[in-house]
């Protein structure tokens, strides 16, 4: 398991509690200590967890045990087939693709994979997608719209990658006509935030009827980072620029962005995976039926609608 | 979604010319490409294209306006920028770029004729926040887009922008699905859209309206991509090819469909229009005859 520094207290009173197992495991009376202690970590987790930081949330949606799309794709399908092909250039790991089944219902599936091993989270080039990727999850979501199947989009990156290599194959582009294609595409689509919401890599497979996010993801037109050596000069000053571009799953319910937060166990999604995906699974479900059921035409038309009305300015004349 | 280029001076390293010139007085302009010294008045006769390097100054939108349409009238939306965030020091910024540039925002819409052809008009400002786009710029894209759509006349965006605007965070970046969806119902009714990139042209708003173009013309050396070159470079710790992100560079690869200089460019547009044959008042009353 790994902790991140704010959870000190947390793993300090686990690691007492361990100590007192091992007392009672020798025969030694502690049965009532432990009980205590016990209810000492639940209070102390759960005012912990209440009370994070913009930058505390960050960390946890960057938390390497997190769940990611490969663990959802275990967790929620009952049957799973990748489609690797973006039909032009290369497949692109950091974006899966594929078909599957969600409580026996038919679904096309785009996500973003960082991977877990060293190894594997190269492969997946930390999950910061070419323009391949996006040509590839399009070119799936293609594929659902022509055999009415839906889309879920499940959404987890630091960004698309700046390269010279996206550069030279138009990684603008690629997101742009993703933005576009989305926004017209004639089944439902459900979009989740898992973990990180990197600007346009993360928009790029986002434009949804229902946008979710799950508690502790967040979702954000620049890296916290990014933003306070802008701002400051100083990267140092990451929790102050998170605080400030808003960019919880709270803020952005608050902005009118997202429709609705998917909670995550105490403690974050990495602490019960499959608790994880029971809930997302349950959500995207009642999400979808009330889609499935409303023709093309109109999920289009309120889709747009959706988008077209994002965005708060002031009116000069009363 | 935001690149730097709109955040960053260049580094005196990157500085192209070295040779150091005297500059006399307001009359002279030295050239930021090539170093030549300009005669201002020529310059401006000049459309603001360096005689010697080719090189297109970044100009303001109504200096583009002024160039490229043959009559123009600013459609006054009743918008202004707030404060969603409340991040610090936001509106201060917008107040000054407003002094600066007698500008609402980063662009103007409005309705506008060239040659023969009635169109919807966005221009970009550069000097308005570095082009940036919050919702008002988002909007106004928006209102364009449905004037054209709601007239049924062609659309023309000429697009100068660092990215999305940091100061209003995730709604800037909404921006780009807003404006992308617009023209999704513009591409459905098939209504041209002509995107003309100028330098810069980059990140949020090239990863949206910018590229959607069924048409996309960028001026000579216009610096035109996703991410900036100093995140590309910080990323790959290697020295980025000659010419990059340019124009030219973005032709070769396929991106865009011609770089046009600005004094070709009204031209350029009317054979364009003459093609799609939509906007033109005279083939209305052809039909309608
Ligand atoms: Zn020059």
């Amino acid at each position: 398991m790994i902790w991140l520094d704010f959870e000190r207290p947390i793993v300090e009173l686990r690691e007492k509690l361990e100590s007192l197992r091992l007392t009672a495991s020798e025969g030694g009376n502690v049965k009532e200590d432990i009980k205590k202690l016990e209810d000492e970590i639940n209070t102390s987790s759960q005012k912990i967890y209440s009370n994070l930081t913009s930058w505390q949330r960050v960390q946890l949606a960057r938390h390497p045990n997190r769940p990611y799309t490969s663990d959802y794709i275990k967790l929620m399908f009952s049957e799973f087939f990748e489609l690797h092909g973006d039909g032009c250039f290369r497949d692109d790991p950091a974006i899966i693709a594929g078909m599957g089944k969600i409580d026996n219902k038919p679904v096309v599936l785009i996500g973003h994979e960082k991977g877990r091993s060293t190894k594997e989270r190269m492969y997946r080039n930390f999950g910061m997608a070419n323009p391949e990727g996006y040509r590839k999850a399009m070119r799936v979501m293609k594929l659902g719209e022509k055999f009415k199947r839906p889309v879920i989009s499940l959404i987890d990156t630091a960004g698309a990658y700046p390269g010279i290599g996206a550069e030279e194959r138009g990684q603008a582009q690629a997101i742009a006509y993703n933005l576009r294609e989305m926004s017209a595409l004639k089944v439902p689509i459900i979009a989740i935030v898992t973990g990180e919401g990197g600007s346009g890599g993360a928009l790029g497979i986002a434009v949804a009827d229902v946008v979710l996010m799950q508690e502790y993801a967040f979702y954000s037109v620049i890296s916290p980072e990014g933003c306070a050596s802008i701002l400051w000069r100083d990267a140092n000053k990451s929790a102050e620029a998170a605080k400030a571009l808003r960019i919880t799953a709270k803020d952005l319910l608050e902005l009118g962005v997202i429709d609705e937060i998917v909670p995550e166990p105490t403690g974050g999604a990495h602490c019960n995976p499959e608790e994880t995906a029971k809930t997302l699974k349950r959500t995207i479900l009642e999400k979808l039926e009330p889609l499935l059921s409303t023709p093309p035409e109109i999920l289009v038309k309120n889709r747009v609608k959706k988008f077209k009305a994002m965005g708060i300015y002031a009116h000069s004349k009363v | 979604m935001i690149s730097d280029t709109m955040w960053f001076k260049k580094e005196k390293g990157i500085e192209v010319t070295t040779i150091k010139r005297e500059v006399p007085n307001g009359l002279w302009v030295k050239c930021e490409e090539c170093g030549e010294i300009l005669y201002k008045k020529e310059l401006a006769k000049n459309l603001w294209i360096c005689e010697f390097c080719n090189y297109h100054f970044k100009i303001s939108a109504r200096k583009y306006i002024e160039i490229l349409t043959d009559e123009f009238k600013e459609l006054d939306i009743d918008i202004q920028t707030a404060n969603p965030l409340q991040f610090e020091g936001y509106l201060d910024k917008i107040k000054t770029a407003s002094e600066k540039t007698g500008q609402k925002e980063a662009i103007l819409i409005g309705e506008g004729k060239i040659g023969d052809y009635k169109i919807a008009l966005g221009v970009m400002d550069f000097r308005f926040v570095g082009g940036s786009m919050g919702s008002v710029v988002g909007e106004l894209v928006t209102k364009a887009i449905e004037f054209a759509l709601s007239n049924k006349i062609p659309l023309i965006i000429i697009n100068a922008s660092g990215g999305a605007r940091m100061q209003e965070g995730i709604l800037s970046l909404m921006q780009m699905a807003k404006t992308s969806a617009a023209l999704s119902e513009l591409a459905d009714a098939h209504i041209p859209y002509i995107s003309i990139l100028t330098n810069p042209t980059t990140a949020g708003v090239m990863a949206s309206y910018a590229s959607l173009g069924d048409v996309v013309i960028a001026e000579p050396k216009a610096l035109l991509g996703f991410a900036g070159p100093r995140v590309i470079q910080q990323t790959i710790k290697q020295e980025l090819p000659e010419g990059f992100q340019k124009a030219e560079f973005c032709l070769e690869h396929g991106l865009i469909d011609a770089v046009v200089s600005r004094d070709k460019l009204k031209k350029t547009l009317i054979g364009i229009f003459d093609f799609f044959g939509v906007g033109k008042e005279e083939i209305k009353q052809e039909i309608n005859n």
